[in-house]
């Protein structure tokens, strides 16, 4: 088991832009700020003492998010920068396919492009004089290997990239999210180039986004985040802590979003309300117009704001109503009843909406309306339509809309929320401000998932799952 | 610094195959292809001709004919002048290169300076055929000296090559200055005058610290004036030549303290 990358705590500091390093050559040699060493403000930290090894002939995966540093390990590995402090060594002929086609002219021929890229990764000319016919061939380009590269598709110059740079026949191949290239099928190609690697034991250093991928093919994974090693070793463990933070990340988000949302909607009801006097019953038919009037529910008052599925295809937020009895809070609680933004397929959730009455109110309906994306309602309700007769609401209150299995496909769902009179008046209408994700491993599509299985007769059979 | 010297005659192969793709995409789509880099030189020394010889005759006495005289010191000129253009902005035109790949960076700006030296050579026909038309036979023992001054101006160029390359990576205006500094060279060396004027005599200290004065005149001794660097060889070789080699290493050194931090800046 001998290592064939090995990065011993590593440290890229990058200097940071902007502030104006020495500007001039005068200012340079005066202030010595080519041999002085930086100060912190002036500097970045790409990588903060990043360890790993990868041992020969295994695959390892780097994964993390944008600017986590994965690009810049690989530029470490592949010796383009220097770290700052700590090792890198790395056993043996290095290829690294980190743009591919860097370096083409344009101006000139496929095949001579091929030759002049195989010399700069270090093959000789009569090596690949020898391997020339395999390089065109794998890029699919022989009709016009005598055309000037300029000439080219962006995805024929990719792939003539790859060709060249993956027969350099490299003891260590460096990926830099080059499978984003090129067709279905040319995909499948690399991925079988890829394999045979593996199979002749050299070593893959392969930075992705696709999770799939790493799961799938690594034998190892680093997890990068700001530039520090988050966790590392089996793929799928590596792969499932990186979700959870991703999840994590995006709660953040969704709950930003949200408070922004309700702010805004706040704000402009409230100068619609000085606006228009406190006409309430106004506000909802003026903002939402004729779309509103496709009532389904036969109702003579057909702009009844209640009734989620009259604005199917209305998608602005906003929020409107006397505020006689108001929302004040509005939340998603998973299991634990803790607030949630992010849940997965078949997960219970509770809308939870805090309100607070100004004077007792005996008249009042409590809505609640779910929106995909595109805007397509999924499923609408309100406490009028499941013949709750409203007595007495006054004070501080609480209402609860728990549903025990969110059976949605994955996607982002919007939520209004509604507290009215019967006849539809509203108190406090809040349209599409909350949001909230459902997650899946499974990606079906839809908007509703019936809780499903499949069965078979014995003559039906399948592979056992890869693992 | 000296095993990365080492590893430069290791990339022979590779700026070979660069000089070649410059050369080969430089022409590529024009009609008249190569023959470009004979008639550019050939046009220009016809200008000149007719200039000085229709326009404004130029009847100084001991370089006649005038234009010949100028011709023998523009032509490495322009390789001097075009190279350190080139080569200053060779690692941000490559920094594609630099950025992505494993590459020797110095190879950039070597290739630039090497390209317009075969840009020289493809110009020395053009002169060669000017000295037989004009009848004005240079000597063969002074032709000796030929390869010489352009081995010290390939070493001189390259070196200024490498630093500017360098530096210009981190300081972008170089490229700027350099173009209008490269004009005042040109007119501060005896290239359209010759160096016995007494008005330049009177500053002979003066030229003689400007280096390319001493390549120009030995251009002109051997080709032109039947001379050979008589008495000027120890300016070429002595000032000029150890200058050069000198200044190369120092240029190198520079260029490999500053390589690190190419793929960062460029």
């Amino acid at each position: 088991m001998t290592s064939a990358i090995e990065l011993d705590h590593v440290y890229k500091v990058y200097r940071r832009y902007g502030g104006r390093q020495f500007s001039t050559l005068k200012s340079a040699l005066l202030q010595r700020s080519i041999v002085r060493s930086l100060q912190p403000s002036e500097t970045f930290p790409a990588l903060t003492d990043v360890s790993f090894t990868v041992t020969k002939g295994s695959t390892y995966g780097v994964m993390g998010r944008n600017g986590s540093g994965k690009s810049t390990a690989l530029k470490l590995v592949a010796g383009i920068t220097k770290p700052t402090s700590g090792a890198v060594r790395v056993e043996g002929r290095i290829s690294a396919l980190i743009e591919l086609g860097a370096g083409f002219h344009p101006e000139i021929s496929g095949r001579e492009n091929v030759f002049i890229n195989g010399i700069m990764l270090g093959l000789s000319k009569r090596e690949i004089q020898e391997r020339f016919d395999e390089i065109v061939d794998f890029a699919e380009l022989r009709e016009f290997i005598d055309a000037p590269v300029k000439t080219y598709s962006s995805g024929m110059y990719m792939r003539l990239g790859f060709a060249v740079a993956i027969n350099v026949n490299p003891d260590v191949l460096l990926v830099d999210e080059v499978l984003a290239v090129g067709d279905e099928g040319f995909t499948h190609k690399c991925l079988d180039k890829f394999a045979e690697f593996k199979r002749s034991n050299k070593t893959i250093l392969l930075v992705t986004h696709s999770l799939n991928l790493i799961e799938r093919f690594c034998d190892e994974a680093l997890w990068l985040d700001e530039g520090r090693a988050m966790s590392h070793g089996d793929p799928k463990r590596v792969v499932g802590a990186y979700l959870t933070k991703v999840e994590e990340g995006e709660e953040a988000l969704l709950a930003a979003t949200t408070a922004r949302a309700v702010e805004s909607a706040s704000r402009a009801a409230t100068g619609r309300d000085v606006q228009e006097g406190r006409d309430g019953q106004d506000g909802p038919k003026g903002r939402d117009g004729h779309d509103r009037r496709d009532g389904q529910d036969g109702n003579e008052q057909s702009e009844h704001p209640a009734d989620p599925t009259s604005n199917m295809f209305q998608a602005t937020e906003g929020r409107w109503g006397s505020r006689e009895v108001e929302i004040t809070d509005v939340a998603f609680l998973d299991r634990s009843g803790q607030p949630s933004f992010v849940f997965h397929s078949g997960d219970p959730i509770s809308v939870r909406v805090k309100l607070q009455a100004a004077h007792p109110v005996d008249d009042f309906v409590f809505g609640v309306g779910l929106f995909n994306a595109d805007g397509v309602c999924c499923y609408g309700t309100n406490t009028y339509l499941e013949e709750l007769n409203p007595q007495r609401l006054s004070g501080e209150a609480e209402a609860t809309f728990v549903i025990e299995s969110l059976d949605l496909v994955e996607g982002t769902y919007k939520v209004d929320i509604a507290v009215h009179k019967i006849d539809g008046f509203p108190y406090d209408y809040h349209r599409l401000l909350y949001t909230f994700r459902v997650k899946s491993r499974i990606h079906d599509v839809g908007i509703y998932r019936p809780r499903h299985q499949w069965t078979f007769s014995p003559t039906v059979q399948f592979k056992k799952p890869l693992d | 610094m000296f095993s990365n010297l080492a590893n430069l005659f290791r990339y022979r192969g590779l700026i070979q195959s660069l000089v070649a793709r410059e050369l080969k995409a430089r022409y590529r789509g024009s009609a008249l292809g190569f023959v470009w880099s004979f008639v550019n030189p050939l046009l220009l020394l016809l200008i000149y001709t007719y200039v000085f010889t229709a326009v404004m005759p130029n009847n100084t006495e001991g370089v006649q004919p005038y234009a010949l005289f100028m011709f023998c010191g523009i032509l490495p000129w322009t390789w001097f002048s075009s190279s350190l253009a080139e080569s200053a902005n060779s690692l941000i035109a490559g920094g594609n290169l630099i950025k992505k790949v494993l590459f020797p960076a110095e190879v950039l700006p070597i290739v630039s300076v090497l390209t317009n030296m075969v840009h020289f050579f493809l110009g020395l026909p053009i002169l060669i055929a000017f000295l037989l038309v004009y009848q004005h036979y240079p000597r063969p023992e002074n032709v000796l000296w030929f390869p010489v001054a352009v081995l010290v101006q390939l070493v001189f160029t390259v070196a200024l090559a490498l630093i500017l390359s360098a530096l210009s990576v981190h300081f972008r205006d170089i490229k700027d200055i350099l173009a209008n500094l490269l004009t005042l060279w040109f007119f501060a060396t005896p290239i359209i005058y010759p160096w016995f004027q007494p008005s330049v005599r009177k500053f002979h200290t003066f030229f003689d610290v400007n280096p390319f004065t001493h390549l120009a005149v030995t251009y002109q001794e051997v080709l032109f004036f039947n001379e050979g660097p008589v008495g000027h060889w120890k300016w070429l070789l002595g000032y000029l030549g150890i200058g050069s080699v000198v200044l190369f290493l120092a240029g190198y050194w520079l260029f490999d303290r500053l390589r690190d931090s190419f793929a960062e800046a460029v």
